[in-house]
């Protein structure tokens, strides 16, 4: 499954790295904590966090993880999403918290 | 230059965590037998009992430096301090702005009381210190630095509540005066992690929130005076001024 069938299927928000959106979603890893997803988090992989900061696109990149969906709301900040249009890692959004979201995108994954 | 042996993280009973022991006169007591000549007062989220801790440790020759430990909303730990009354109002303003509206039950979490000289209580503290504030480490950063006070984030090393835990890493464009070490580790040991960060500025506190921790790590200062402008000439490295880990 491709980022961009996510998107439509759980109506999600792109906010940017609209390029990445054929990357192939292989499976998803859900944390608040960089060092973990840093430690934990598998090629391929979609991020669910409600993270903001640039540093989130440093490690999608280093994991190249497919794309990062923000949860309850919230927007990157404006260097995060310039970086994810240089990496062509989407960020995408959704108004749905980290627990409903995950369960869907599992449903749909796994 | 004059050598001068630094705690600078301390709460004390304001933070709910923070020991009931933790009174003025009882850290002003401590920090004396212990040989601490400048202390940093960080409570959680609030800058209440700085003033307080400051007038009557100079009794004792001892200089506090004034401040808090601001949590920011990435769930990062960051010590800020200033130097004069001005500033610190401005920066309580900022947090009492920016702290979420999530209430203390002080049997779960402790109880977050400013006292007077003679300990009296004179008021409770309604919302929970050790909350989030809604503001990135970014917007924090720039304001403490807007103010003119300096910006440390706290315990690094740390598996929780830290810049590395909760960023994963220290961001290159961190604009930050100095990087704090808990107990736990040492200024080796995070470089061998991050051999970047070398360029930095390093202090090492207690972190205390009981009586008995305080001074179990310190920082010396190799300064003319013990006093904001000297301190924060140490962290950057100007006119001969040195910090360095005890």
């Amino acid at each position: 499954m491709k980022v961009k069938d996510i998107v439509h299927l759980l109506d999600l928000t792109v906010y940017s790295g609209e390029q990445g959106l054929d990357r192939e979603v292989t499976g998803g890893y859900v944390s608040d904590l960089l060092s973990d997803v840093m430690g934990r988090a598998d090629t391929g992989q979609l991020w669910v966090t409600l993270q903001t900061h640039k540093n989130v696109m440093a490690i999608a990149s280093l994991k190249d993880l497919s794309a990062v969906l923000l949860v309850n709301k919230q927007k990157p900040d404006a260097n995060t999403a310039e970086q994810s249009n240089e990496e062509g890692i989407p960020i995408l959004g959704t108004t749905m918290g980290a627990f409903e979201v995950t369960g869907k995108l599992y449903e749909l994954i796994r | 230059m004059n050598r001068y042996r630094a705690d600078l993280h301390v709460h004390t009973v304001l933070s709910p965590c923070g020991d009931l022991a933790m009174s003025p006169s009882k850290i002003i007591e401590v920090a004396a037998h212990k040989g601490i000549d400048i202390l940093g007062i960080t409570d959680h989220n609030s800058t209440k009992h700085g003033s307080l801790v400051k007038k009557m440790a100079e009794k004792e020759g001892i200089f506090v430096l004034r401040g808090a430990e601001v949590t920011t909303r990435e769930e990062i730990h960051c010590l800020a301090f200033f130097e004069s009354d001005e500033q610190l109002d401005v920066f309580q303003k900022y947090l009492d702005t920016f702290l979420g509206d999530i209430w203390n039950i002080p049997e779960k979490f402790g109880y977050q009381v400013v006292v007077d000289e003679e300990e009296v209580i004179v008021e409770h503290v309604d919302k929970l210190l050790v909350s989030a504030i809604h503001q990135s480490i970014n917007e924090v950063e720039k304001q403490v630095h807007q103010l003119g006070g300096l910006f440390i984030p706290a315990h690094i090393d740390r598996p929780f509540h830290s810049l590395i835990s909760q960023l994963g890493f220290v961001p290159e464009d961190l604009n930050a005066d100095a990087l704090e070490l808990s107990r736990h580790s040492t200024r080796e040991d995070i470089l061998r992690r991050f051999p970047g960060l070398k360029s930095f500025a390093f202090i090492q506190s207690s972190d205390a929130h009981h009586l008995a921790q305080m001074g179990t790590r310190t920082t010396i200062f190799e300064i003319e005076r013990p006093c904001f402008e000297e301190i924060r000439m140490a962290l950057a490295g100007e006119k001969g001024r040195k910090v360095h880990l005890e």
